[in-house]
């Protein structure tokens, strides 16, 4: 009796108490899912142009930001690192299409997300073997402070992610609707064949979209990298992105915004109302939990591509 | 057959290999003249599709090979360009089954045949232009998802597609699939007037050898991967065994179903 009293009407009465520490938690819980979002994002593009699931995009992450951090411990500026790094992204994104992608066309998925697989594992030992497997403070000049909201304190740090978060989406938008590489890139996700009898050249575009996710890996790791460190579990975060792509879908962008929102929200939440009822932790298990749920009741996610059926 | 003037394509007794082992083309020629329509025609299977990736080759992306044998297009040897390449040359190919991106627009289908130009955006809004000229109902239906026009519509989409990227020569791969038959006959008569007015040469692969014959100057019929018959398409539909093995006429009496085992009794011309 008193269980059940914890999970239903307890919380419920708290967050109807305190509603200004409800709304801290809940916009905590939002922003950081801005920043799983910003994973997810990654996966997305690949997914969405290529059909690969690329298992590889927690590496990617991490290796950008190892990158980046090395680039600034040795001295340069860090405009100038950002820009090494987004260049050393663009050659990575060549060197995978060249040397595993461009051999396995035409096989199953399945044979490809296994190269990703590989690909993941290459990254994480080749960037902790050049730039060392400590953890590295990264300090991009984002203020840790916090605001106060009317009455609710807001991190000055989530802000800045969302702000980003923001500026990508926009950003990316722009690049898939308006220009013609981006029309191209839809036009590939959408039929392989019929892209390629117009002309638009596949490796062509499997680069500029590979190229697109190392970037917003870089974006992601940057991030993320202030908040923890540059470290090795920079990599698994892509297992927080896994449960926000189901949930959003894995072929749409504002899905993987709205995803992680749900995510970050959702297990904040639940943490803190629901979390004494049961002893605590279910951060670490709750989105596994809602995705399990929407695989059963929507398997193409929230905004996922429903398969156009005329009748 | 030279007498519409010179020739854009000459495929020179090419055999197709799918995956190492499976010979689907024994020793297929054919030649387009400038500015004409020819047809392939034949059963399931034939290998005209076969024939028509080839050219385009679109074979690759299904780990087929051209084994032996020339393709020249304008007089160049064209077998190892990529398809990409082959569009920015002027030769491009509306595959069977019409492959529309389903979830762009009917404009932006449109748009994406452009990909290869370099001419500038005035001369791409022109040929939109054009595009919209020959299909009216593609103006109307210009900003919804292709994947929720018809059947119609979208054949349209993939011509107008082809057109977009101011081909020279369009690779048709059976237009008429799954149309009505009104519908067929009105996207043949766009291509028809595609041929004549625009000057772009038209390679069709078609099962429907009524609708194929009438509007082709030459015609080619293949079986078992083999060309066993041309001749310009007014010889081939007055041919009795093109009427009897692909028209559905017959000279003399009517036959009763009993006699008519079409696929025993086709004739082999080479085999």
């Amino acid at each position: 009796m008193e269980f059940l009293h914890a999970m239903t009407i307890g919380p419920i009465v708290e967050i109807i108490e305190y509603p200004t520490f409800f709304m801290e938690v809940l916009i905590g819980g939002l922003l950081t899912g801005v920043m799983y979002s910003l994973v997810a994002l990654g996966f997305v593009l690949i997914f969405k142009a290529s059909g690969v699931f690329n298992f590889a995009q927690g590496a990617m992450v991490l290796f950008a930001a190892l990158t980046f951090v090395g680039l600034m411990e040795h001295g340069l500026p860090m405009w100038a690192a950002l820009i090494a790094t987004v260049a050393v992204m663009i050659a990575l994104a060549y060197a995978i299409e060249r040397l595993v992608l461009g051999k396995l066309v035409n096989q199953e998925p399945i044979i490809l997300f296994m190269a990703t697989l590989g690909i993941a594992f290459f990254l994480d030992g080749f960037g902790q073997t050049i730039w060392g497997s400590d953890v590295k403070p990264l300090d991009v000049g984002i203020p840790s402070d916090a605001i106060d909201v009317g009455g609710v304190l807001i991190n000055w740090f989530d802000i800045t992610a969302a702000v980003v978060a923001g500026l990508m989406v926009a950003v990316l938008a722009i690049f898939f609707q308006k220009t013609r590489i981006g029309r191209a890139l839809r036009a590939v996700a959408d039929d392989h064949q019929a892209a390629l009898s117009v002309g638009i050249p596949l490796k062509t575009i499997w680069m500029v979209v590979w190229s697109v996710a190392g970037i917003v890996g870089l974006v992601a790791g940057v991030m993320w990298g202030s908040k923890l460190g540059v470290q090795f579990t920079l990599s698994l975060i892509a297992l927080k992105a896994l449960p926000v792509l189901m949930i959003g879908g894995f072929t749409s962008i504002p899905g993987a915004i709205i995803g992680g929102l749900i995510v970050g929200a959702g297990e904040k939440v639940a943490e803190v109302f629901w979390g004494p009822a049961v002893g605590g932790a279910i951060e670490d298990w709750f989105a596994y939990m809602l995705a399990m749920a929407f695989l059963v009741f929507r398997p193409q996610g929230l905004f996922g591509d429903k398969i156009i059926e005329r009748v | 057959m030279s007498d519409t003037g010179n020739t854009l394509l000459s495929v020179n007794n090419i055999e197709v290999i799918y995956d190492h082992v499976i010979l689907v083309l024994k020793g297929v020629s054919l030649e387009v003249p400038e500015g004409g329509i020819v047809a392939l025609l034949g059963a399931n299977g034939a290998g005209k599709t076969t024939t028509l990736k080839a050219v385009s080759n679109l074979l690759g992306a299904e780990r087929g090979d051209v084994t032996k044998g020339s393709i020249e297009y304008m007089g160049d040897q064209i077998d190892k360009l990529t398809p990409s390449e082959l569009v920015k040359r002027g030769v491009i190919q509306v595959m069977e089954g019409r492959h529309c991106f389903e979830h762009l627009t009917v404009e932006e289908n449109l748009m994406t045949g452009a990909y290869t130009r370099t001419d500038g955006r005035a001369a791409i809004e022109e040929s939109l232009e054009k595009v919209f000229h020959y299909f009216p109902r593609l103006r109307e239906r210009s900003t919804s998802l292709a994947g929720y026009t018809s059947g119609g519509e979208q054949q349209m989409v993939a011509i107008g597609r082809a057109l977009m990227a101011n081909p020279k020569m369009i690779l048709l791969d059976e237009p008429s699939m799954g149309l009505a038959p009104q519908l067929v006959e009105e996207i043949f008569e766009i291509v028809h007037r595609l041929n004549k007015k625009e000057g772009v040469s038209i390679l069709l692969a078609e099962q429907n050898a009524m609708v194929g014959l009438r509007y082709a100057d030459y015609g080619y019929i293949l079986e078992n991967g083999r060309v066993v018959m041309d001749g310009d398409g007014e010889s081939l539909r007055s041919n009795e065994d093109v009427k009897e093995f692909y028209l559905g006429l017959e000279s003399g009496e009517r036959k009763s179903f009993r006699d008519v085992k079409h696929y025993r009794r086709r004739k082999r011309w080479l085999s």
